[in-house]
């Protein structure tokens, strides 16, 4: 048993959850959401998170609202407990078809079946797929809070080293996607399939009718404390040009020159040349990946 | 402040019920509470996969569920896969035949792996097993004997069919 003692209740509404947060912050507690672990226990088990209080989110899978997937016009809805193992299962239109693909890289089938799309933009680790899927595709997260429900937009929702904009007495309730990617890709390198990455690229591409690009996205983790995107790599996109190995170069050259990365990370060993090299091959994986995709 | 909590769960088909402390991993209420020691653990923090259990018939790391959460939930061992005389399921012998375990400290995890694996995908290819297989460390085999062992029997079940 390596987990610091804590009370534990469970949440069995969203507005008996932000309730239950409110009430036990004002006993003077420092309670604590708890969805799928994934990263919470891990936390714990280090004694790197002690909260005195576990709101449990579980008993809302019963809410159908919770583990829903919707598409409608163009936006792709998750509830928050959709676990990154149904979002690889799941039967995505070829403008999100990207999230599916991209799950395989979250941990190993046992976190998948467990891990939420919430938690883990919650958490908001800087190369978590999930973040780094927010920014490509233009997320909103839907929080409730006392005050009601608030939108938070996927570039205003990391802070990095793990900080959010999220409120700790705020619950997540749904997460959005609202740039449909039908020819998008994330790639990653990590020295163990299956470990969080050392850096992970993930590329849109907007293609005309010639498969010209006329603009798109660059998303990159593990370059800095958050995930981020690089307006100089998204520049090439946009001045248009035929979808191809010279472009994919030219994207990953302006990508890997705008970034200032960490040199070491928690005695890893890793430079910031080694990052730089790794986001160069990655993003040109990444384009020629998504300009193949979907096609 | 141990805040005890009743807890009721289904383990291999029986009905359970126990008082637990809520820092208590669903692994530990298994092997200390339940006295089933065929789940073991290794790392207690999600990355080694000795604990892997069914949970509502999903592979799950035992060590990052607390127990609470698992409240009303189906959980499958590894004691469950014997037969009524105790003898090896057919998963389990295949483990025999191919070589599939040295020490064996790792083998419970990757048997209820594989169970969760085969029961989604029967047909799965060999690199598909070898990608599931993945998620859990084994120190001794080298794993290609376990991927052997998985692949056979799913073979065998879909020739059965
Ligand atoms: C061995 C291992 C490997 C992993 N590899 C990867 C990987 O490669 N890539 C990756 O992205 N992740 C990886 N993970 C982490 C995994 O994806 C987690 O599932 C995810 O980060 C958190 O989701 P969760 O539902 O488990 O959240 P929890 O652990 O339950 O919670 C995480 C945080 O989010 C908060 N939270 C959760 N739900 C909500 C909500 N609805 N509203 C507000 N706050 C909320 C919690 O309070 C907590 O602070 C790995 C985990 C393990 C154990
Ligand atoms: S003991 Fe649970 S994953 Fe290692
Ligand atoms: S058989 Fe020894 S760890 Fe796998």
């Amino acid at each position: 048993m390596k987990p610091a003692a804590f009370t534990y209740h469970r949440a069995h509404g969203v507005p008996d959850a932000v309730g239950l947060l409110t009430d036990l912050t004002a006993a003077g507690e420092d309670p604590k959401l708890i969805a799928g672990g994934q990263s919470l226990m891990p936390m714990m088990t280090f004694r790197l998170a002690r909260p005195s209080a576990l709101v449990d989110l579980g008993p809302l899978r019963r809410v159908p609202s919770m583990t829903a997937i919707s598409e409608s016009g163009g936006t792709l809805s998750l509830g928050a407990l959709v676990t990154h193992h149904a979002v690889e299962t799941a039967a995505l239109s070829p403008g999100f078809a990207v999230l599916a693909r991209a799950m395989r890289w979250v941990g190993h089938l046992p976190i998948r079946s467990r891990g939420t799309v919430a938690g883990s933009l919650v958490h908001g680790d800087a190369t978590a797929e999930w973040c780094l899927l927010a920014l490509l595709l233009d997320a909103e997260v839907v929080a409730e809070g006392p005050a009601g429900r608030r939108t938070i937009p996927a570039g205003e929702l990391f802070h990095g080293f793990y900080a959010t904009a999220v409120d700790p007495d705020e619950v997540v309730v749904e997460v959005r996607f609202t740039r449909p990617a039908p020819h998008a890709a994330l790639t990653e390198f990590a020295r163990r399939h299956g470990d969080f990455a050392i850096v992970d690229a993930a590329v849109a591409l907007d293609l005309d009718e010639d498969g010209r690009t006329s603009g798109g996205r660059v998303v990159l983790g593990g370059v800095a404390p958050a995930p981020v995107r690089v307006p100089e790599a998204e520049e090439v996109l946009a001045a248009g040009a035929p979808a191809d190995d010279a472009l994919a170069a030219a994207v990953a050259d302006a990508a890997a020159g705008a970034i200032d990365p960490p040199d070491t990370d928690d005695g890893a060993g890793v430079s910031a040349a080694y990052r730089r090299r790794l986001t160069r091959t990655l993003v040109a994986d990444a384009c020629r990946q998504a300009s193949g995709a979907a096609r | 402040m141990t805040d005890p909590h009743l807890l009721s769960l289904t383990v291999n088909g029986a009905e359970h019920e126990v008082v637990v402390e809520p820092r208590r991993t669903l692994a530990d209420v298994l092997r200390h509470d339940l006295r089933l020691t065929g789940t073991h653990v290794g790392c207690e923090h999600g990355v080694c996969g000795a604990c892997t259990v069914l949970l509502d018939d999903a592979p799950v790391r035992a060590c990052l569920v607390f127990a609470v959460q698992a409240e009303g939930s189906e959980v499958r061992t590894v004691e469950s896969l014997a037969g009524p005389d105790g003898g090896l399921s057919d998963l389990q012998q295949a483990f025999t035949d191919h070589h599939a375990l040295q020490c064996g400290f790792c083998t419970p995890g990757f048997l209820l792996l594989a169970e969760g694996v085969l029961a989604e995908q029967p047909d799965a290819s060999r690199e598909e097993v070898r990608e599931a297989l993945s998620a859990n460390l084994c120190r001794c085999t080298g794993y290609q004997t376990i991927v052997d062992a998985v692949c056979a029997t799913a073979r065998a079940r879909q020739e059965a069919r």
